[in-house]
């Protein structure tokens, strides 16, 4: 019962395709390159992978990846501060909105599906709104311009030589994270708790867990992912588009999918949602690399997510369908 | 009353509960003793759901007051019962079926090593715990790995059971432990409770089956509609009256009385 072993194989299988027929895809330089787009998807993935297992969705968490690189943008350069300031104010933003997420759902006890469509409603004005407001255009730009944007770069964006070919460093977050995740999830007493609050909240809290916190806990970390990845996206181009991140959050939910998330909650894996992410990743370079036409690259994620879908379901009749 | 030998574990006196106008409980007393088994006997709505949670701490009652040890109590959350030594095994088992039974055990309780941030769930320790403690109550699990899910009804009462007990509660609620099983399950399960009764735990069995009840319990209380149709010791009520109590008892007579009238 290891959810991340579908993903596994199914990591390998589409490693093996697409390296044997393109030398360009198994190439160092070819590694880097695809393990580029997984490594920012990763690291959302990952912390969207932790709020599924704990019952939740964040569909505001693709957005909130532009709301905080907008504010990177536009502190930095219209209020003209440093950006390690503009850094720090994107992250209370984003730590403002994953709570606001976290106590709306915890309170009301509606679905975090319905309300953090809300806010991501909210945040997609907010971020279009606001940008045009502070810079008269539909851009925040000129990111490189700001003050400290040396440093910021060095920690966010700069590439390393590894084998020969320059690795993007957000590469060695997204493994960074991955580790820290799953050794959160399987090793510590709040994993235990996630995984518990997933699988029935009422029953976690009558043996003593602390479902509000663990939950609110959980948004905050798809929220500071957000802004990780956000902070990434508004360094590495140094100029933001309002509409920067829409439609991501769900990548996010089918990459935790095909890594072995139940939709309904209570299980599932760090690890696998990375392998999720690094399919993705693989997938949309190598139809490239095979001079496919990149239509066929939705195609080919949606049956990945049907066979995850059809192979999980599995795994909870395995562990519900048992003699009473 | 003062704490002393003679106290009870757990005594309430004249508890009451209201739901907004609803009386869910009113004017119960009863005792728990350690060693001992107190049987709470109800019918659908009998109250038997309130009472458990005003002990497990999940409702405060309106009226009347909860004694530990000879001295009163309030609890406001589940957290300060447990604290107390009252656990309470629910219906539902508060066991999460997709996670592994060693998960399951220490939920909440989770034994940890290491300081700080590198503050660890201590795992090795949690899967030989549940081993130990599930052989002490001589309960066979194959694989402390395998999800609870897997267990059969009996099987996850008794590792809810082992857990209360391994956690160093004084008091065991149980409610309706035995209403979803069959007959060799069942009596598994009342085994345990003997088992749990011999260490000395003061358990409070919440059942709406006198044949279950009566051969394991030292008192019974029967509810109907929120209130106490009786409170007995082992030895002054037959298993046939409790059936008879249970059944409406004097309602009942008082209907069979007025139904048999006409016709005979």
């Amino acid at each position: 019962m290891t959810p991340e072993l579908g993903a596994l194989v199914g990591a390998v299988v589409i490693f093996t395709f697409f390296a044997v027929q393109s030398p360009q895809f198994r190439s160092a330089r070819g590694i880097a390159n695809w393990l580029d787009p997984a490594s920012t998807l990763g690291i959302m993935a990952v912390a969207v992978a932790l709020l599924m297992i704990g019952g939740h969705f964040d569909l505001s968490a693709g957005v909130l990846t532009g709301t905080t690189a907008l504010t990177v943008g536009i502190v930095a350069v219209e209020f003209e501060q440093h950006i390690w300031l503009a850094i720090a104010v994107a992250l209370v933003v984003a730590l403002a909105v994953g709570f606001l997420n976290g106590w709306l759902v915890t309170r009301t006890g509606l679905p975090s599906f319905i309300i953090t469509l809300g806010t991501f409603l909210m945040l997609q004005g907010l971020n279009l709104g606001l940008t045009k407001f502070f810079t008269g255009t539909v851009t925040a730009g000129g990111i490189a311009s700001a003050s400290g944007y040396g440093g910021a770069e060095a920690v966010f964006a700069s590439r390393i030589s590894i084998g020969g070919a320059e690795v993007r460093i957000a590469v060695l977050w997204w493994v960074l994270f991955t580790a820290v995740a799953a050794w959160v999830l399987l090793r510590t007493r709040f994993g235990n708790w996630v995984f518990a609050t997933g699988g029935d909240a009422v029953a976690a809290r009558n043996v003593g867990v602390p479902a509000r916190r663990t939950t609110i806990t959980l948004f905050l970390t798809t929220a500071t992912a957000a802004w990780f990845v956000g902070t990434t996206l508004a360094v590495r181009l140094t100029s933001v588009q309002a509409n920067a991140g829409i439609g991501q959050e769900l990548t996010y939910i089918v990459a935790a999918v095909i890594g072995g998330c139940l939709l309904t909650g209570g299980f599932g894996s760090a690890v696998g949602a990375s392998l999720g992410a690094l399919i993705f990743g693989m997938t949309q370079l190598g139809i490239v690399y095979l001079g496919w036409d990149a239509d066929w690259f939705a195609f080919f994620l949606g049956s990945m997510l049907l066979l995850a879908v059809l192979a999980n379901r599995l795994v909870r009749r395995y562990a519900e369908a048992a003699p009473r | 009353m003062t704490a002393g030998d003679g106290a009870p574990l757990l005594e309430l006196r004249d508890v009451g509960k209201n739901f907004g106008t609803v009386i869910a409980l009113d004017g119960i007393s009863t005792t728990v003793r350690a060693g001992e088994v107190t049987c709470v006997l109800g019918d659908n709505g009998a109250g038997k759901s309130t009472l458990i949670k005003i002990l497990a701490g999940v409702h405060r009652p309106d009226r009347g007051e909860m004694l530990l040890d000879g001295r009163p109590v309030s609890f406001g959350a589940p957290r300060e019962a447990l604290d107390a030594g009252i656990a309470t095994v629910y219906q539902d088992l508060a066991m999460i079926p997709l996670m592994a039974i060693w998960r399951n055990f220490f939920l909440g309780s989770e034994p940890t090593r290491g300081w700080g941030p590198f503050r660890r769930f201590d795992a090795a320790s949690a899967r030989a715990e549940t081993r130990r403690a599930l052989a002490e109550m001589g309960i066979d699990i194959r694989d402390p790995d395998q999800p609870v899910g897997t267990l059969s009804g009996g099987e996850r009462q008794s590792v809810a059971i082992a857990r209360a007990l391994h956690f160093g509660a004084r008091v065991l609620i149980l409610d309706e432990p035995t209403s979803a099983l069959g007959v060799t399950q069942a009596g598994v399960v009342l085994r345990d409770i003997t088992r749990a009764r011999d260490r000395g735990v003061g358990v409070v069995l919440i059942t709406h089956n006198p044949h279950h009840a009566h051969p394991v319990g030292d008192r019974f209380l029967i509810l109907n509609r929120g209130r106490s149709l009786g409170s007995y010791a082992k030895g002054e009520v037959t298993r046939e009256e409790l059936t008879h109590l249970m059944a409406g008892g004097r309602e009942l007579d008082q209907l069979t009385r007025q139904l048999e009238r006409p016709a005979g």
